[in-house]
């Protein structure tokens, strides 16, 4: 999937992930997409809590290796 | 309004204290508002690792011999065997890329966390003000929780 910008939070466990997507995302404009890399397992339920809580749409996780690709459009 | 959750931090151990760094980071990130409150042995998290005040009194100071406090030094809640327990989860910690105790507190800090004292432990161990870290806004007491955990739905004690 093609994103606007790219966030690395490979070997960082919760709540780093999150922590720093909240702060990378300020560097989007509203409607841009940001990728999170991660290979934190819990990503999987915690970026999609993050967005409901956030106000920010969660669109995928593309999952390959042990890696997650999570894909986040910037709402506010 | 940005939801509000309170945490008060009445342990002094390494590992709790970490759940609660770690709720508290993990809050702000979901843009809400967080005050931790220290009190009791969680006073021990936010003291500076010598003591700057006099202390009082015989039985404060056997206290504060014995307690002396400061986020490098707590202790693991179960298995610390003397402190080696404590420094082989720092170990781990730093192997995983985790960020330390005092990383975290200075991280919640800048992050907006807000951290208040409670001064009638304080009172009661001989600890002041100049014995506490910077990051440390406010002193208060019981009615000051009470009046922000009304307004908030995650009230937790650790």
């Amino acid at each position: 999937m093609k994103a606007d910008a790219t966030l690395d939070c490979l070997g960082l466990y919760c709540p780093m992930p999150i922590a720093k997507t909240r702060e990378k995302i300020k560097d989007l404009r509203i409607g841009e997409v940001l990728e999170i890399i991660s290979d934190d397992e819990g990503i999987k339920e915690d970026m999609p809590a993050w967005c409901k809580n956030t106000g920010n749409e969660f669109l995928r996780i593309e999952e390959r290796e042990g890696e997650c690709r999570v894909y986040v459009k910037r709402l506010k | 309004m940005a939801e509000k959750v309170t945490i008060i931090v009445f342990s002094g151990n390494l590992d709790k204290a970490l759940a609660a760094f770690s709720l508290a980071i993990g809050a702000v990130a979901m843009e809400m508002k967080v005050t931790i409150f220290f009190t009791f042995w969680g006073l021990s998290v936010i003291r500076k690792d010598k003591k700057v005040s006099r202390t009082r009194g015989i039985m404060r100071k056997m206290l504060n011999l014995l307690n002396r406090g400061g986020a490098r030094r707590l202790p693991l809640s179960r298995l610390n065997m003397g402190g080696l327990g404590s420094s082989m989860m720092k170990k781990l910690m730093e192997d995983s890329k985790m960020p330390s105790l005092e990383e975290m507190i200075s991280m919640a800090q800048k992050m907006g966390v807000e951290f208040v004292a409670c001064t009638t432990t304080m009172g009661m161990m001989g600890i002041s003000r100049e014995d506490l870290i910077p990051e440390v806004g406010r002193l208060a007491g019981v009615a000051t929780y009470l009046g922000e955990a009304s307004e908030g739905k995650i009230n937790l004690f650790i």
